[in-house]
């Protein structure tokens, strides 16, 4: 650890990594918590995943490959949103197809553009120890983007995703806020992307959220403990994988994976130690103790 | 009935789900200050004709009109009370929240409303509070939602409702998922809000109902109308017993409404 410290007071790829792992949990720990309670993690994956193609695609044409994964991001979070509100059939199974279509294409443009091939593990896995400085200030940007929407509009987003039914006979322009919210979410991937790559993007966007739901009542309080937990988890994973040289990307997740599940296991066992009280104690009505049991 | 204009007006109502007809030729004219009984068989389409008079679904024939104009620019007059509660139980939300979030959209935000348009303000939170205060469930505000009972939960998807400040109250069977005992309750509260809402309400007992509300329509693809003060005495007797039956599923051949 104090080798870790060290390294980090001296080496600038070890701060970029840091200031790119604390950018990227703001990002995840806003949209996570959505993600999670509107449970939409599929749809996240999908979008995830179509993102692959638009990156080989802009790599082939010698395009930014962030630039083509924004637009694969924000196509395929549109076209998912709008199959659901309208069309409301195999939903499901347009996912996956846009998952496998989106990485298939992704695979065939870099297999033929010359000289990628070596880089294609880091956009699977991400890699956080070689995150250029403009980039860093991408997801800056995209942070602030992210922050200013959920500031302005938390009480839509709010609405929308607790009761899309409800919402609408408010008069809240339902469609609307899903499909922000999405390409919201789309967004918030690529930029998750930069950092621990393709595969491991979900938990990130999930875990954090979902550790902060096992213990708060709001969904802005769930975002603030995501962020920050978000922030200790790429913390931890940067300084578990110095020493022994491990791959940071899958280190930070392992880590996650890690707290998630311990965090699950007491977050059930405190629900059960409750409703034992609750049975034992007097004047609680039998159908509160039921509710604690599910 | 009263003369003044309808709240609520449906004519020749056709609705299928593909190639199932689930309502037929269904008029229905419901005066302010009724407090209408909707009964009938299961999958007879209780649900539909108020998801129809909602705007939550568009008929592929005839005409609804709610408050004089259409359902969907209607819908911020209406108090909805859905038969399962559609949101998810274990949401991280407080009761307060999300009874607030039926003034989200309004024009309460105060000064900032138009820079900052979630906004809610002193208003809306006073309107929430009395609105569970209404239906006796102010002491749960800070509770999560997925802590409640049945009974208490019924109570705040009222509370929700009555947060809108509706001019009609749509309820869809709220007393399926309560005991008996709470059911009674529920039904006194819709009696003491009838003083100032037009109230419509899904039920599969018309027994129960008979002594709350004004007019039953029994509603199994065509609709019928019965006046309950016409059913006194014996004929409620009538009713409780094998007439139950008749009300509910025989039909005229024309959707009739005796309003």
């Amino acid at each position: 650890m104090r080798e870790f410290l060290a390294a980090l007071a001296s080496q600038g790829f070890l701060q970029s990594a840091l200031a790119a792992g604390l950018l990227a949990s703001i990002g995840c720990g806003l949209m996570g918590p959505y993600v999670v309670v509107k449970r939409i993690a599929f749809i996240a994956g999908g979008i995830a995943h179509s993102v692959l193609g638009g990156m080989g695609a802009a790599l082939y044409f010698g395009f930014s490959p962030l630039a083509g994964a924004l637009l694969a991001a924000v196509l395929a979070a549109l076209l998912i949103g709008w199959v659901r509100l309208r069309w409301r059939a195999e939903e499901d199974t347009l996912i996956g197809a846009l998952w496998a279509i989106g990485m298939a294409v992704g695979l065939l443009f870099i297999a033929k553009t010359p000289g990628y091939q070596t880089d294609l593990m880091s956009y699977l896995f991400g890699n956080i120890l070689l995150v250029p400085t403009e980039s860093l200030w991408f997801m800056a940007g995209l942070d602030g983007l992210l922050l200013l929407l959920v500031l302005a509009y938390h009480r839509q987003f709010l609405a929308v995703a607790f009761d899309e039914e409800f919402a609408r006979l408010r008069g809240i322009p339902v469609t609307f806020f899903y499909l922000l919210l999405l390409v919201m979410v789309a967004v918030t991937v690529v930029l998750l992307i930069q950092v621990v790559g393709l595969i491991l993007v979900l938990a990130l966007l999930t875990l954090p959220a979902a550790i902060a739901g096992h213990y708060v009542h709001s969904l802005g309080l769930m975002m603030l403990i995501a962020t920050l937990i978000g922030g200790a988890l790429n913390l931890a994973g940067l300084a578990l994988s110095y020493g022994p040289d491990l791959p940071a990307g899958p280190t930070i997740i392992l880590v996650a994976g890690g707290l998630y599940v311990s965090s699950a296991l007491v977050s059930r066992f405190l629900a059960r130690r409750r409703a034992q009280l609750a049975a034992s104690g007097s004047g609680t009505p039998v159908s509160q103790v039921s509710d604690h049991s599910h | 009935m009263s003369s003044r204009a309808p709240v609520i007006e449906v004519r020749d109502l056709d609705f299928s789900y593909g190639a199932a007809r689930v309502l037929e030729a269904v008029s229905l004219s419901v005066a302010p200050g009724e407090f209408i009984g909707i009964v009938g068989p299961n999958a007879g389409g209780k649900s539909t004709l108020l998801r129809l008079i909602l705007g939550l679904l568009t008929p592929q024939a005839g005409q609804i009109r709610v408050l004089g104009r259409p359902p969907r620019e209607a819908s911020r007059q209406l108090g909805y009370v859905p038969q399962y509660p559609s949101f998810p139980r274990d949401f991280p939300i407080t009761v307060e929240q999300a009874v607030l979030l039926a003034r989200v959209g309004g024009p309460g935000g105060g000064r900032f409303s138009r820079l900052w348009p979630g906004g809610y303000g002193r208003a809306d939170r006073a309107i929430a509070l009395r609105s569970l205060a209404e239906v006796e469930a102010l002491d749960l505000a800070r509770r999560r939602i997925g802590s409640l009972s049945g009974g208490q939960l019924q109570r705040v998807l009222l509370a929700r409702a009555l947060a809108c400040e509706p001019r009609i109250l749509i309820l869809d069977e709220p007393t399926a998922n309560i005991d008996q005992r709470l059911e009674g309750d529920i039904f006194d509260l819709l009696r003491q809000l009838n003083a100032r809402l037009t109230i419509l309400v899904v039920s599969h007992d018309i027994g129960f109902i008979s002594s709350y509300v004004t007019r039953v329509a029994c509603v199994n693809r065509t609709l019928a109308c019965h006046h309950t003060d016409a059913i006194d005495g014996p004929i409620i007797q009538q009713l409780y017993g094998e007439a139950v039956r008749m009300v509910a599923h025989r039909h005229p051949p024309q959707g009739m409404d005796h309003a």
